[in-house]
Formats: structure tokens, C-alpha cells, sequence
């Protein structure tokens, strides 16, 4: 299911309209995956507070929303542009893949909540191929 | 059997109340069939389904969508028992209909993302962990009678 032009241009558009509220998208759609699916707090023993306002949470909310924004600009090769950032999940972190679909699901409702005429059905179909294709190459280096 | 809080019962019920069956039964069928086209395949019958558009104005999946939601009143108003409650739907969907049980999460996805738009800040990840309980008891129950 890989990304036409059509795709490419809805998800270049609708980002380029909602990366300025990257820390608000990335740290709901964390804290949403924390709180709505209690397994992924596995993942961060190591924070002290993992509740939706956190420090921590927001910081890696942003991260995580930040590394979505270089992923629209990689569209034409993920797989090579997200090569490191596979490794490092793949050997440091070892996040297990399924995780990935679960904090795709929670951008997909943080960004109709904060956005509603914006993502419409044809932005959502094709913001949800470019999730699946992020995911799909940050597993790249699982095995 | 499953256990709900108060709490979640509230909450679930607070959604519901603000839906508006026609506009979020039509748009999250819209949805379902736009983001993942092969769903499609289940509605042949329905007559023009080639684009975002069409779809949206499709008679058809206006009506379906009605007919989806007053299915989930039916589990909210036998929340404690939504097993049996849907035992011959599962039938139906299963024999009947022949629909892939990987399609329930499929809609139910869609119907979480519409009635964010709607409730918007609303949505609290409480709401929206209720809610998905609530549908994930809902797919399951679907799911059940299938063999």
C-alpha cells in the first residue's frame, strides 16, 4: 500500500498546516497511548510521572511528533531516510512493532479532534498509509 | 462478564448522547470505506462507490450508517450483558453476511476518529478509553458466533 502523489501532496499539506502545534499533537497523542492502552507504560519505567501532563511526556511527545514532521519530508525513500532511526528502536529501545499501530491510532484521533475540517476522509486515508509506511520502515531493522 | 465503573457507564453514555445518528453513522461509514477500499467489497449493492464524494452522498450508506449505531444503542442499553444481546447479530454478520471479523475493528476505529471531530476536547482520554471498551466489547461479542 505504498504512497501515491496524491498521498504524498495531502500528507506534505496537512503537515505543513499542523507542525506548528507539534508539541500538542505529539505529547496528547503520547499521553493518550499511555493512559487508553496501560501496556505501552512498559516502555517507561524509567519516568517518574507518566500521566498526560508531564514534563516527560510532553518532551517526548515532541520528539517522537518531531520525528513524524522528517518523516513527511523523506516520503520518496522512508526506508533509507528512517534507517537510523530503525536501528535505534530495533536495538536500543526494542519497541515491539505492534506498539507502533497504537500510537499511530492515537495521532489519528489527536489530529480529527484538533483539526476537524481539515482531516477529512482523503486526508485520513492517505495520513493513514503514511503512518503504516513509517511504521512499516522504523521495523526495518527489527530481523 | 465485564465490569464497568461508574464512571465509564457515564462517560459512554455522555458520547452517545451527543451523537447525532445520521451525521456520524454516515461519515464514519464514509470513512471505513475511503480509508480501507477493500471494505467495500461488503456493499455491492449500494451503488456508486468510487470516490470520497460519492460515497458521502450515497443514499445508501446514509442508511446503513443509522442502521450501524442503532445496533450500538442496542449494547449500551445491555451493557452488562452485550454477549447474548448480540448473538444472533454475530450469527448474521458471520452466516449471513459473511463479513471478516478484522472489519468490526476496522469501523470501530473510523467511529472513534468521527466522534473525536465532534466531541473534540471533549474527547478526554478517559472518554476515549471508556469508549473503546465499550467498543471492544462490542467487536468481541460480534466476533463470537463465528466458526
Amino acid at each position: 500500500m505504498s504512497l501515491s502523489a496524491k498521498d504524498k501532496l495531502a500528507v506534505k499539506t496537512f503537515f505543513d498546516k499542523v507542525a506548528s502545534k507539534a508539541e500538542d499533537i505529539g505529547s496528547e497523542a503520547l499521553a493518550r497511548t499511555l493512559f487508553v492502552y496501560p501496556q505501552t507504560k512498559t516502555y517507561f519505567s524509567h519516568w517518574a510521572d507518566l500521566s498526560p501532563g508531564s514534563p516527560q511526556v510532553k518532551k517526548h511527545g515532541l520528539t517522537v511528533m518531531n520525528g513524524v514532521l522528517s518523516a513527511v519530508g523523506m516520503m520518496d525513500d522512508l526506508k533509507g531516510g528512517l534507517l537510523t532511526l530503525s536501528e535505534l528502536h530495533a536495538f536500543m529501545l526494542r519497541i515491539d512493532p505492534a506498539n507502533f499501530k497504537i500510537i499511530n491510532h492515537n495521532l489519528l484521533v489527536v489530529l480529527s479532534l484538533m483539526f476537524p475540517e481539515d482531516f477529512t476522509a482523503e486526508v485520513h486515508v492517505s495520513v493513514d498509509k503514511f503512518l503504516a509506511q513509517v511504521s512499516l520502515s522504523l521495523s526495518e531493522k527489527y530481523r | 462478564m465485564v465490569e464497568w465503573t461508574a464512571e465509564e457507564r457515564a462517560a459512554i453514555q455522555g458520547v452517545f448522547n451527543k451523537l447525532d445518528y445520521e451525521s456520524v453513522g454516515r461519515e464514519s461509514l464514509t470513512r471505513c470505506l475511503v480509508v480501507y477500499p477493500w471494505t467495500r467489497r461488503y456493499f455491492g449493492g449500494f451503488g456508486n462507490l468510487f470516490n470520497a464524494e460519492a460515497i458521502m452522498a450515497n443514499p445508501k450508506v446514509a442508511a446503513h450508517g443509522i442502521v450501524v449505531l442503532q445496533g450500538l444503542e442496542k449494547a449500551l442499553k445491555n451493557m452488562d450483558d452485550i454477549k447474548n444481546t448480540y448473538a444472533s447479530l454475530s450469527e448474521f454478520h458471520s452466516v449471513k453476511l459473511q463479513v471478516d471479523p478484522v472489519n468490526f475493528q476496522l469501523l470501530s476505529d473510523c467511529l472513534t476518529v468521527v466522534i473525536a471531530t465532534r466531541l473534540r476536547t471533549e474527547f478526554t482520554p478517559d472518554v476515549q478509553a471508556a469508549w473503546q471498551k465499550f467498543l471492544a466489547v462490542v467487536v468481541s461479542a460480534l466476533s463470537r458466533q463465528y466458526h
